[in-house]
């Protein structure tokens, strides 16, 4: 993305914006890593350490109907020079009309419902060094029309300029062998990362159902993935991104203490044309043993056509876990559970909880672990990168 | 035969008169609702502030909008402004009148819309004394209502009154409420829990009245005498008739409420 001009378009804004009620808030985390075992390859580091910095900058004029958002993000970190890295998250201008709204600049948007895998999610490119769960996003610039009426939400998205995934460098852990090399980054596209992709979604939701169906045309934001071998002579993977035709549908029904999930797609391009889905149930036991505290229940099928050509590992597999909420003063989490293989038996554990500290001091952990990762299985490159992860952030 | 069905007539409208105490309740708690019809829309700040039992305190800050619908519960957008880890996060309510009450959580940090169970009304509210469903919109058909007694709570005349909840996923058995004679608002609700014990104590305290109508609490607090927490809610800045409409009270815009 050129950084420059949004840098530059940023201190044009702050120039010519009406001055009023500006706005900071945003946190800074130091963030540490250890690995339970030696690394696959001897360049990988054992114990990593970081910080990171998110601030925001907001301001809003016209009643709230005009916003101005600025969310730069930026991480060091102590081995891994692939993850030492900043992003511009967020820059950009809403106007709210009345059943209509526009964005133009840099921004998020989430699309989906399910929890461990979320399939449809597409507009935003992974901050996969941020975390190997994928949740983290890197800003996507667009142009957005949202129509709000009776029969449901319409937005449209010209989604201008494409962002490469990150991946973790040599030294970095939970990469793959070899390490994908983002200097080798090839495109179907002729123009490459300035192409234009468009996007579309219909959202609404009756009664106790929420449903979505969005379609997708332009550069997919999953890589394939080539072996080759760079200047340097090292053997490395070069992602290569492809047109992509996408239809997705996302759909919830909320039926007393039971969520009921799915997201389904369709995917068809020059390389491949399959569907996927994923989806399940949650279930909440409220206010368990006579207490305060919340007991969910998680489970979900993940499934691909593709199966073991399939890009990503959760191809024919399940995931089952506990959400526990303790609904105290310090919102005190704890998500645990496995995705299973079912035809390989390979598994993730997952372990993630989270406690506030005081008034504005939060504390995250997150605890993974591969087990019985079958040779064949994409997660296989991780198979000694269980690790242990705390964070201690301070929010402003 | 003419005197016997004058007679009969009689005794007929002298058992319509009699109210019986359910009749009663039910006629109190609709004049309290009569008197708060009309307001149109609303806009506040509200600040909770969380006291355990060995003292120790922490503070939630948030924005409220609430919109009257007609013929069904309100709309209501909640926004997150402390503790800051939570900045941002907003939750919007359409509360209904007999079904259960539609209610969507927005999570900043993934941008993430969320629908989540609102028949999670017995839960606390950010970690407070104050469940869900304390602090939903208070329709009439959420409950039955039973007339107690005439009584007075610190010199001022009050009826009291018992309510049932409707919804079996309540977490009360009843509700005492002491209701002001002359202006027809809560003063003082007693909780019971499922196993029929005195759970929680709300008390309202320094009422204003706004539009020359219609009465609000400056402060709410919660004691829990089973657990020994507490938590004040204070109401700031109340604004009445913004001109808020439906469209403020949409998926969308729970992502612009920041």
């Amino acid at each position: 993305m050129p950084m420059k001009r949004l840098l530059i378009i940023t201190f044009l804004l702050f120039w010519t914006l009406p001055a009023g009620a500006w706005e900071w808030s945003g946190n800074v985390a130091v963030e540490g890593r250890t690995f339970f075992q030696s690394p696959l390859d001897p360049r990988q580091y054992d114990n990593d350490g970081s910080v990171s910095l998110e601030p925001e900058l907001a301001h809003e004029w016209n009643d709230g109907r005009d916003q101005f958002v600025f969310r730069p993000f930026g991480r060091l970190d102590a081995r891994d020079s692939e993850r030492s890295h900043w992003d511009i998250r967020e820059l950009q201008w809403t106007h709210a009309g009345d059943g209509w709204e526009t964005t133009i600049g840099v921004s998020k948007v989430y699309w989906g419902v399910t929890e461990a895998w979320h399939l449809v999610d597409i507009v935003n490119q992974t901050d996969l060094v941020e975390n190997p769960d994928g949740e983290q996003k890197l800003g996507q610039p667009m142009v957005k029309l949202s129509l709000e009426r009776e029969w449901g939400t319409l937005d449209f998205f010209l989604l201008t300029g494409f962002r490469e995934r990150t991946f973790p460098g040599g030294k970095g852990r939970i990469r793959t062998h070899p390490r994908v090399d983002t200097d080798l980054t090839e495109y179907q596209s002729g123009a490459g990362r300035k192409r234009v992709d468009l996007a579309a979604r219909w959202s609404h939701y009756i009664g106790e159902w929420d449903i979505g169906v969005s379609l997708f045309h332009g550069t997919g934001r999953d890589p394939l993935f080539l072996p080759t071998v760079n200047g340097k002579g090292e053997p490395v993977l070069a992602p290569y991104y492809e047109l992509i035709d996408q239809v997705n549908l996302d759909l919830q029904a909320t039926l007393g203490q039971w969520l009921w999930k799915l997201e389904a797609l369709y995917r068809d391009s020059d390389h491949d044309a399959f569907y996927a889905w994923t989806g399940g149930f949650e279930y909440t036991l409220v206010g368990v043993a006579e207490t305060a505290m919340d007991l969910g229940f998680v489970g979900e099928v993940l499934y691909d056509q593709r199966g073991d050509r399939s890009a990503t590992p959760f191809n024919h597999d399940a995931f089952l876990a506990l959400r526990w909420t303790a609904n105290d003063e310090q919102s005190s989490e704890l998500l645990g559970g496995f995705v299973v293989d079912w035809e390989n038996g390979s598994t993730l554990l997952n372990i993630e909880g989270s406690r506030r500290l005081g008034q504005s001091w939060k504390a995250t952990l997150q605890l993974r672990a591969w087990l019985n990762v079958d040779g064949k299985d994409p997660q296989y490159s991780f198979n000694r990168d269980d690790y242990l992860q705390l964070e201690l952030a301070r929010y402003f | 035969m003419k005197r016997l069905l004058m007679l009969f007539l009689l005794v007929l409208a002298a058992a319509a008169g009699a109210e019986t105490p359910e009749e009663k309740g039910l006629a109190i708690a609709r004049e309290v609702d009569a008197r708060d019809t009309g307001w149109g829309d609303f806009q506040a700040k509200m600040s909770m502030l969380l006291r355990n039992r060995h003292g120790e305190e922490s503070l939630r800050q948030m924005r409220v909008k609430s919109l009257e619908v007609e013929g069904d519960g309100d709309k209501t957008l909640i926004v997150f402004d402390e503790p800051r880890d939570v900045k941002g996060t907003a939750l919007l309510t359409f509360s209904h009148k007999t079904k259960d009450d539609d209610q969507w959580l927005y999570l900043p940090a993934l941008k993430r819309v969320k629908r989540i169970a609102s028949r999670n009304k017995s839960g606390p509210f950010m970690g407070s004394e104050f469940a869900y469903e304390d602090l939903a919109s208070q329709e009439i058909e959420k409950y039955t209502y039973k007339y107690i007694r005439d009584d007075e709570l610190d010199g001022t005349p009050v009826f009291v009154i018992e309510r049932y909840p409707v919804s079996k996923y309540s977490g009360y058995k009843r509700q005492l409420v002491w209701i002001d004679k002359a202006r027809y608002i809560p003063l003082k609700i007693e909780f019971y829990d499922r196993k029929n014990s005195l759970l929680k104590t709300l008390t309202f305290k320094g009422y204003r009245q706004y539009l020359d109508r219609y009465w609000r609490a400056e402060e709410m607090f919660m004691q829990n005498h089973q657990t020994g927490k507490s938590t004040l809610l204070t109401w700031k800045e109340y604004r009445f008739r913004t001109g808020l409409k439906d469209s403020d009270f949409t998926r969308n815009s729970l992502k612009r409420a920041r």
